[in-house]
């Protein structure tokens, strides 16, 4: 066992390195250290300006999208390499954010599913951040039940003309593109009768409105289609096969091993140690050391959990199932230590104006994001059916919707 | 990035799991558990005629010159079956002691034996309720010779030495001794415990010649070494009983059926089943970082440890736990295996020192490397 790089793996860190070194956006370093979970703030430079000129640097050089193949505008990097250069961009990566879904998953299922023009026609823009894309998918009435959605899409003479609503929609107020699944045949069972497509969002009849969320931020939108136009071009597989095509979008959720979820540990365990020094004697307290060491462990856990995966890939095979659990340790653990950080500013924990809050209001801010970190990308209980069914291989849940036409399914009005 | 075992550790994994499951299915567990003997002393030579006793005791003294990975896949595999054999007082303690603070002579007397089976060591710290700290140890060495009492002894009434942590008027704090538990001035009290798959025993010393192995401020750097290593070894321990636990756990829910359905495939069990599988997943993870701090000497050795240690005391209590509740009535009943995993899950749990220990070692440690980076 070591922590070493393989002598080509060393050498293709350095090469990352002597790039970043010269090219990377130092000016923003100070601010990409500090962020938490407030809107990122630059200074007063806009944001979606830096992040697009970031990437656009990165695409000149043929970084943005390292892993992909060159000619959709990638490097061709093995796995591995995409994970040391995940590691070297580190926090500059959060920059990226608003090109997360598309490089994540439109691009693979784009990669896997559209014909080859259209593949070298969006890929290389969608990697250099030129051309914004996002995953048209929740919506209002199914969230966890994803292949229960009702958006539809009526085939006419020339095309698809799509009605109805989607939710959650990260990034749709920037984007250029969306992949839209939709459903083509409401007369089958639920997973038969979905047909996947990619739509431009400034087609007449889409319009996106911000979703105002529970911590008063807003990172995500709705997205309503009124006979919305789309060429049968657009379609990405067969009709009835958009659940195959979804399967294949869900299952490309960017390789985030080299990075790892952040538990809130770190953040916790410094702001306790300059209370120490200001003479409150929190790691006197017992129960403070319990909490903290319990943290400590699992944050443990999950980075080295990452590391048991880098070595899969370094000795070329395939990660185990372990990192199936990230999201699910970090997002109840973040939650567990903000209300625990409350707690021990007492009364002065309510506060969350950063001038007088506790750390800048930190664990404010982390509070009241939590609750999504356990919902979004899939729910705590959704994680849980997946590591119990595809890991333990447990028995599905008995469903009663499965063999019967989608408009007969019973809901709450019918 | 290698953080796992090697093709050959993975092979030796695969031998000794099917040596195991042939020579130590939990029938043999029950002996003990019952009262036939106070440990399994036939798989005991058979350990140590496989080279697992001595895997990491140097060859110059009888042992088979293999590393701490190679005795973490072991003791891994000995969890799992929950061996009934004084394994973590011989080889993660008493073996551990006199390699790093054991006189070459004493090393030369004792090692050889330790690697063959030949003889049992243990160590002995505890003396009342609560954590044993500096001022627990009563226990007091004068002119060679130890008075006082320590409880609860891991296989006290089995072990051939021990090694003691005493007071000495020309030491502060702790000292470390070595006594032979054979000679005269020990009484033996053996316990009854909540796992009597393993053996306890009260030790009542009165003016027994002891031999100093490191004393005063030395003393207390080769007994916090050695419970760093102690800790990742048990957590391996630990990790396979977990894993077996809910492997046990997992079979049930399929096999069993009721109200017309598998109870796997209800939810309320299979995310149950899931919470242990991520523990258990944590502990791996923790564990493979210990093992490599252990094998590398790093200086992270005492927040890996106690990284591993926590999360894979957690992991096995927690398992063990649900494992029972998994398998419903049947489950507490004495001729279903789970109560042996519960019992033994929360006998681990306390062997070294209890999570409070253990916690206060990770925050300690990890307080220490913040200052020193800050300075």
């Amino acid at each position: 066992m070591d922590f070493e790089d393989s002598p080509a793996e060393a050498e293709f860190r350095a090469v990352a390195r002597r790039w970043l070194d010269a090219n990377a956006p130092k000016e923003f370093e100070a601010a990409l250290r500090q962020a938490g979970f407030g809107e990122l703030n630059l200074d007063g430079i806009d944001v979606l300006t830096a992040s697009k000129s970031w990437q656009r640097r990165k695409a000149a050089a043929g970084w943005a999208c390292p892993h992909w193949p060159r000619e959709y505008g990638g490097r061709g990097l093995t796995p591995i390499q995409q994970v040391i250069w995940q590691q070297e961009e580190g926090m500059y990566a959060r920059l990226a954010t608003p090109f997360i879904v598309g490089h994540g998953m439109c691009g693979p299922t784009m990669m896997t599913h559209a014909r080859e023009e259209e593949r070298r026609r969006y890929l290389p823009p969608l990697a250099s951040g030129e051309e914004i894309w996002c995953q048209l998918f929740s919506e209002p009435g199914a969230g966890s039940d994803l292949a229960g959605i009702s958006t539809r899409a009526s085939a006419d003479a020339d095309g698809w003309i799509v009605n109805g609503q989607k939710v959650w929609t990260s990034f749709a107020h920037l984007s250029d593109f969306g992949l839209l699944l939709a459903r083509t045949d409401p007369s089958v069972p639920k997973h038969r009768g979905l047909t996947m497509f990619y739509v431009d969002m400034h087609s007449p009849g889409v319009e996106v409105r911000p979703i105002k969320q529970a911590n008063g931020q807003s990172g995500f939108n709705e997205v309503f289609f009124s006979d919305v136009r789309i060429a049968d071009r657009q379609r990405l597989g067969g009709v009835g096969e958009g659940w195959h095509v979804a399967l294949t979008t869900l299952m490309n959720e960017r390789l985030a091993i080299g990075s790892g979820m952040t538990t809130g540990f770190e953040a916790i365990f410094n702001w306790c140690c300059s209370l120490a020094r200001s003479g409150a004697p929190v790691f006197d307290d017992r129960a403070v050391r319990t909490r903290l060491a319990t943290w400590a462990a699992r944050s443990s856990g999950l980075k080295y959990t990452a590391s048991r995966a880098i070595t899969a890939l370094s000795r070329g095979t395939t990660p185990g199932p372990e990192n199936s659990i990230g999201k699910l340790v970090a997002g109840s653990t973040m939650q567990e230590i903000a209300e625990f950080a409350l707690g021990l500013a007492g009364p002065l924990g309510v506060v969350s104006d950063p001038r007088s809050a506790v750390d800048g209001g930190r664990f404010q801010a982390m509070l009241l994001r939590a609750p999504a970190t356990r919902l979004e990308g899939g729910t705590d209980e959704i994680l849980r059916n997946i590591i119990s069914e595809r890991v333990l291989g447990l028995p599905p849940d008995i469903r009663v919707d499965k063999d019967i036409p989608f408009n007969r399914i019973p809901s709450r009005s019918n | 990035m290698n953080l796992d075992f090697s093709p050959e550790q993975q092979r030796m994994r695969e031998a000794a799991r099917r040596f195991l499951a042939e020579r130590c299915p939990p029938a043999a567990v029950r002996k003990v558990l019952e009262g036939e003997g106070r440990y399994d002393r036939e798989l005991w030579r058979e350990l140590a005629e496989l080279g697992y006793l001595g895997i990491a005791i140097p060859e110059e003294f009888g042992g088979s010159g293999g590393g701490y990975l190679e005795l973490c896949v072991i003791a891994e595999e000995l969890g799992r079956v929950l061996a009934p054999v004084p394994v973590s007082s011989s080889v993660y303690l008493a073996t551990e002691f006199l390699k790093i603070g054991g006189s070459p002579a004493q090393q030369a007397a004792y090692l050889p034996k330790l690697a063959s089976g030949a003889s049992i060591g243990t160590f002995a710290m505890a003396e009342e309720a609560g954590e044993s700290v500096a001022g627990s140890i009563h226990a007091q060495v004068a002119a060679g010779r130890l008075t006082g009492t320590k409880t609860p002894v891991p296989d006290g009434d089995t072990a051939d030495f021990a090694i003691i942590a005493a007071g000495s008027a020309n030491a502060p704090g702790p000292s470390l001794y070595l006594v032979d538990l054979r000679g005269a001035g020990v009484e033996r009290r053996p316990l009854a415990t909540i796992d009597p798959s393993r053996s306890y025993a009260e030790l009542t010393f009165s003016g027994t010649p002891v031999e100093p192995l490191a004393l005063g401020e030395n003393g207390e750097r080769v007994l916090a070494r050695v419970l760093d290593g102690a800790a990742v070894l048990m957590a391996f321990e630990q990790l396979g009983g977990a894993d077996f636990a809910l492997e046990a756990a997992c079979a049930y829910a399929k096999d069993r059926w009721a109200f017309g359905r598998p109870i796997g495939s209800n939810q309320a069990i299979k995310h149950m089943l899931a919470d242990m599988y991520v523990s258990a997943t944590l502990a791996r993870s923790n564990c493979y970082y210990g093992a490599w701090a252990l094998s590398t000497a790093a200086d992270a050795l005492g927040e890996a440890a106690a990284s591993a240690r926590i999360s894979a005391t957690q992991a096995f209590q927690h398992c063990a736990r649900n494992n029972i509740q998994v398998h419903g009535g049947s489950g507490f009943t004495w001729a279903v295996d789970c109560h042996l995993y519960y019992r033994r899950s929360n006998l681990l749990a306390l062997a070294l020192g209890g999570l409070a220990r253990w916690e206060d070692r990770l925050i300690d440690t990890l307080r220490r490397q913040r200052a020193a980076t800050e300075l």
